[in-house]
């Protein structure tokens, strides 16, 4: 039997940390900038978050936040469509979900440094 | 008053004489601690000798009656008609895996694969008899204990989506049985085990489905046994990686 070299675990360490950020940081983050900050359970100002959002320690949040939750939803969604039966099209499911996984990457970090 | 019955659609299949798998249908006594694989005795006896199943403890035990029943992976010393009633019950082979003869599948491949992830202990050098037994704690017994339970019934390869897809995965119970040796205060054979159970078609095929854990009757948790595999794979993974000289 091959013991092909794999790269499976790559992309399933960045599955795995995209689900701990996507199961404790954004629902959180939801709460916050969703419900409490709109409907004034929170007292803050636009300009405080405006200029809270400039912080180097803030954009590295945000970058963590946005990008890694991608690489989550590229592994299930890559995983989905190999169960529903697209098995034969393994390879290019792979490359369509991880692409735009990076392209959301590349994304954020260009909308965070800009 | 004439006895109550149920009836059971069971499949037969003579591969190379049918051409393709059909349900027969019988009618047995329903009796109430009767499981399913007593209405298959019962056939077998009385209506249809030539009906073909595998089975032997009928205590939940040896693991060789597993079947499909109304289309979930079964052990049938364990599915009660009362479960069923009124019925039918469909009894068809276990899914996923080659048919021999109606109800009796091939183990060949489950066979190859639990060999191949070397389930037994692994020593560098084996202790003397004279020295006496290998001692565990409790503890070290509960970190693998709950693994220890598979009997090899096969119901989480029938249940399992991804090895009915493509059978080169090496499957629940396999890498439960490999994981189990792995957490072993005994062993020693990691460095040899661990490789095989991370390779493409090991852990990394799984989808997480968990279905495995769903109809497992010993309450063994293969899905855990992989993802807890992968954990410790994409660990070594990055580590040789960022230390290429420490990789294995």
């Amino acid at each position: 039997m091959s013991t092909r070299k794999t790269s499976e675990p790559f992309w399933w360490g960045l599955f795995s940390v995209g689900g701990v950020v996507a199961a404790f940081l954004v629902p959180v983050h939801l709460f916050l900038h969703g419900l409490a900050v709109p409907l004034g359970w929170i007292p803050v100002s636009p300009a405080r978050i405006q200029a809270l959002v400039g912080h180097p320690l803030i954009k590295l949040y945000l970058f963590v936040l946005i990008a890694l939750p991608l690489y989550h939803w590229a592994h299930r969604f890559r995983f989905i469509l190999e169960d529903v039966g697209l098995h034969a099209l393994r390879a290019p499911i792979a490359v369509l979900s991880y692409g735009s996984a990076v392209v959301g990457t590349v994304l954020t970090l260009w909308v965070l440094l800009r | 008053m004439s006895e109550e019955t149920i009836t059971l659609e069971v499949t037969r299949y003579r591969p190379g004489h049918d051409r393709e798998p059909r349900a027969q249908t019988f009618s047995v006594p329903y009796r109430k601690d009767w499981v399913v694989l007593d209405a298959l005795n019962h056939i077998k006896d009385r209506t249809d000798g030539t009906l073909s199943y595998r089975w032997s403890c009928r205590m939940g035990v040896c693991g060789s009656c597993g079947m499909m029943v109304n289309g979930v992976p079964k052990l049938t010393c364990a599915a009660f008609l009362r479960d069923y009633h009124p019925g039918p019950i469909r009894v068809e082979p276990l899914a996923n895996f080659p048919v021999v003869r109606d109800l009796v599948i091939s183990l060949d491949d489950f066979m190859e694969k639990l060999r191949r992830v070397k389930p037994w202990i692994i020593r560098e050098v084996e202790k003397p008899v004279a020295e006496g037994e290998y001692l565990q704690t409790p503890a070290q017994l509960d970190l693998y204990k709950q693994f220890s339970m598979c009997i090899n019934c096969m119901l989480c390869y029938a249940a399992c989506p991804v090895y009915g897809l493509d059978p080169v995965f090496i499957g629940p119970a396999a890498i439960a049985l490999g994981y189990r040796y792995n957490l072993d205060s005994r062993d020693e054979g990691y460095r040899i085990r661990q490789p095989i159970l991370t390779e493409a078609v090991g852990v990394w095929d799984c989808t997480f489905v968990g279905e495995c854990s769903v109809v497992c009757p010993k309450g063994v948790d293969p899905a855990a046994a992989i993802q807890r595999s992968k954990v410790a794979g994409a660990k070594e993974w990055f580590m040789s990686m960022l230390l290429p000289w420490g990789g294995r």
